[in-house]
């Protein structure tokens, strides 16, 4: 497996995806391969610093909104 | 009620309850949900039609799709996930009209058909170099330290989600769906009917490019020339 291989198949050993074997060559060149490892831990950090955009609330004009369409559909029962 | 931790994926007993009280026409249930749930669906839908005020629309109508169908929901999904299928389902026909009858799973097909790299070729030394074949000619410089507390700060929020409105819509979603809001790689491939094979492709490019967009951020301030952005 060359670097450049590498970097293409992260996505797929972060997901589990790779056969046994696949798994293990891509274990054994991040072991032995410094820039690699640096590169699979620029993956798994992006990773974390998109999952920190969440977390926005609703605007209160949205809720207003909802909780009028709340009220008419328990009226139309 | 508001504030509250999202919920665990899976039909708690907390989720029981609120649905009890919906069916009973509580509001405070009601508003409880939408607290939990809206900014999230906006966000998700958001990624499918590209513009958000017409998520807004769409994560609304949602939302009176959920109330009417409520007395069906049966539990076998999360209430979480139940919600998610009817907004990505209104997204996508939604988005179908607006682009003109294009739907999503040819968006798709598009990006996948297209070839593309991780990584610029540039940064790997030729596959008929004598000695070193296909490794890093420009290695990639570590984030350990300050670096990742920079990806990981407030301030880097803008430039990530600059990235990830700059993708082709495919990516775009999964990205959002995946990384951003936290649905499982079934609940996407399920809702933009791709393949487990096809959503990682996806995935992996959406990654790549956010990747590089925060390099390209780190190293900006790395060269430190003190010009403001
Ligand atoms: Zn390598």
């Amino acid at each position: 497996m060359t670097c450049k291989e590498l970097v293409e198949l992260v996505t797929d050993y972060m997901e589990g995806a790779l056969d046994a074997d696949a798994s293990a060559r891509f274990e054994e060149h991040v072991t032995a391969c410094p820039e690699c490892l640096v590169h699979l831990g620029q993956m798994r950090l992006t990773v974390r610093a998109v999952g920190r955009l969440r977390g926005e609330d609703i605007s209160p004009d949205a809720r207003d909104h909802l909780l009028a369409s709340f009220r008419n559909w328990r009226r139309e029962g | 009620m508001s504030g509250e931790a999202p919920l665990p994926v899976g039909l708690d007993a907390n989720e029981e309850r609120l649905v009890a009280e919906l069916r009973a026409g509580s509001e405070e249930a009601f508003a409880a949900l939408v607290g939990r749930y809206h900014a999230s669906m906006v966000r998700v839908a958001t990624a499918i039609v590209g513009n958000r005020a017409v998520a807004e629309e769409v994560a609304q109508d949602a939302w009176v799709g959920a109330l009417r169908g409520i007395e069906r929901f049966e539990g076998r999904s999360s209430l979480r996930t139940w919600l998610f299928r009817i907004l990505t389902n209104r997204a996508l026909s939604r988005q179908e009209r607006e682009r003109r009858s294009v739907p999503f799973s040819s968006l798709a097909s598009d990006e996948l058909d297209a070839e593309e790299a991780a990584l610029d070729p540039e940064r790997f030394l030729p596959a008929d170099h004598a000695r070193w074949p296909n490794t890093w000619a420009v290695a990639p410089e570590s984030w350990a330290g300050a670096g990742e507390e920079r990806a990981l700060a407030a301030e880097s929020h803008r430039v990530i989600a600059e990235a990830i409105d700059a993708l082709p819509a495919a990516q775009r979603t999964v990205i959002t769906m995946r990384d951003v809001e936290g649905y499982d790689a079934q609940d996407v491939c399920n809702a933009l009917e791709v393949s487990e094979t096809n959503q990682r492709v996806l995935l992996h490019r959406a990654r790549s490019k956010v990747r590089r967009a925060l390099e390209d951020y780190l190293q900006e301030d790395d060269a430190g020339d003190g010009s403001p952005g």
